[in-house]
């Protein structure tokens, strides 16, 4: 059915790409005018990539659930390969430290759900109406599901 | 930020003295390319860090501004503080300019340019200098 083949594909490109959320919707204007909120963004997180300044990453603070796009400004990485770095977003005029947990300073490879590789403007803009307008969302399942429904009985 | 107090001591000072810069992008803007995030980092090796990357200066260009770029006297436009006490004395400093491809749709490139600028840094901290 469309559910399974979407879910399998999606888990697919979860394996394909190393990151836990391959595709994500910009959120906020912080990028500006690179991302505007309601871009769409497709992300990789390869374990041997490195985390270079200049990168765009998406990261989680630890304990809140949005993720973040920013630009890695600086890195400081040891010789065995652990890494911290601090970000800041295009459009801001300070970097994330304000963003980070309390007493957190820098973030490191955990934090990272992944690393912008591709992107196309507009179309998250769906997932952002269907958040804001609850109602939106409703009636769009309840058209997907109307459709599901009939189409089975031809 | 109450935590960079420690760090002061390697503040680097404003480097004006960088000279000047000409560079004429106008290649690299074809029909897909919406703007461009151009931005000079630093590279060096420390004792504490096997490898240190820190941004001194960005800009943003979209398609449509003067591509030609010519920057004189410019000032470092980030604080370049080191995670310890690893500038002083640090003869090997790389200088390199990269950008980011902004497409309107697409891949999102990170471009190295070639050629670097080596900047060497004094044994003795500033003395006189206060922020």
């Amino acid at each position: 059915m469309i559910v399974s083949s979407a879910l399998m594909i999606w888990k697919g490109l979860i394996v394909i790409t190393g990151s836990e959320s391959p595709i994500v919707v910009v959120l906020s204007g912080s990028m500006e005018p690179a991302f505007h909120r309601g871009d769409l963004l497709f992300l990789t997180n390869f374990h041997d990539d490195p985390i270079r300044a200049g990168e765009i990453v998406v990261f989680k603070v630890e304990g809140r659930d949005i993720p973040i796009v920013h630009r890695v400004i600086k890195i400081h990485e040891k010789e065995n390969g652990n890494i911290k770095f601090l970000t800041k977003g295009d459009n801001n005029e300070v970097d994330d430290r304000g963003l980070y947990k309390e007493g957190q300073n820098w973030l490191e490879k955990k934090d990272v759900v992944g690393r912008a590789r591709g992107f196309l403007p507009y179309v998250g803009m769906v997932t952002i109406i269907m958040n804001d307008y609850p109602k939106f969302k409703y009636a769009l399942l309840a058209v997907m599901g109307a459709y599901v429904l009939l189409k089975r009985e031809s | 930020m109450h935590g960079r107090e420690i760090m002061r001591k390697d503040n680097l000072v404003e480097r004006s003295d960088l000279g000047f810069v000409t560079f004429d992008i106008t290649s690299i803007f074809d029909w897909n390319v919406k703007q461009l995030f151009l931005y000079l980092s630093a590279e060096y090796s420390t004792k504490n860090n096997a490898l240190n990357q820190v941004v001194l200066w960005d800009k943003i260009m979209l398609r449509g501004d003067n591509p030609r770029l010519f920057l004189k006297d410019m000032k470092s436009k980030y604080f370049f503080f080191d995670d310890g006490n690893g500038l002083k004395g640090n003869r090997n400093v790389t200088l390199t300019l990269s950008w980011n491809v902004v497409p309107n749709a697409g891949i999102l490139p990170l471009v190295t340019g070639s050629g670097h600028v080596s900047v060497p840094f004094p044994d003795t901290y500033e003395t006189t200098k206060s922020y």
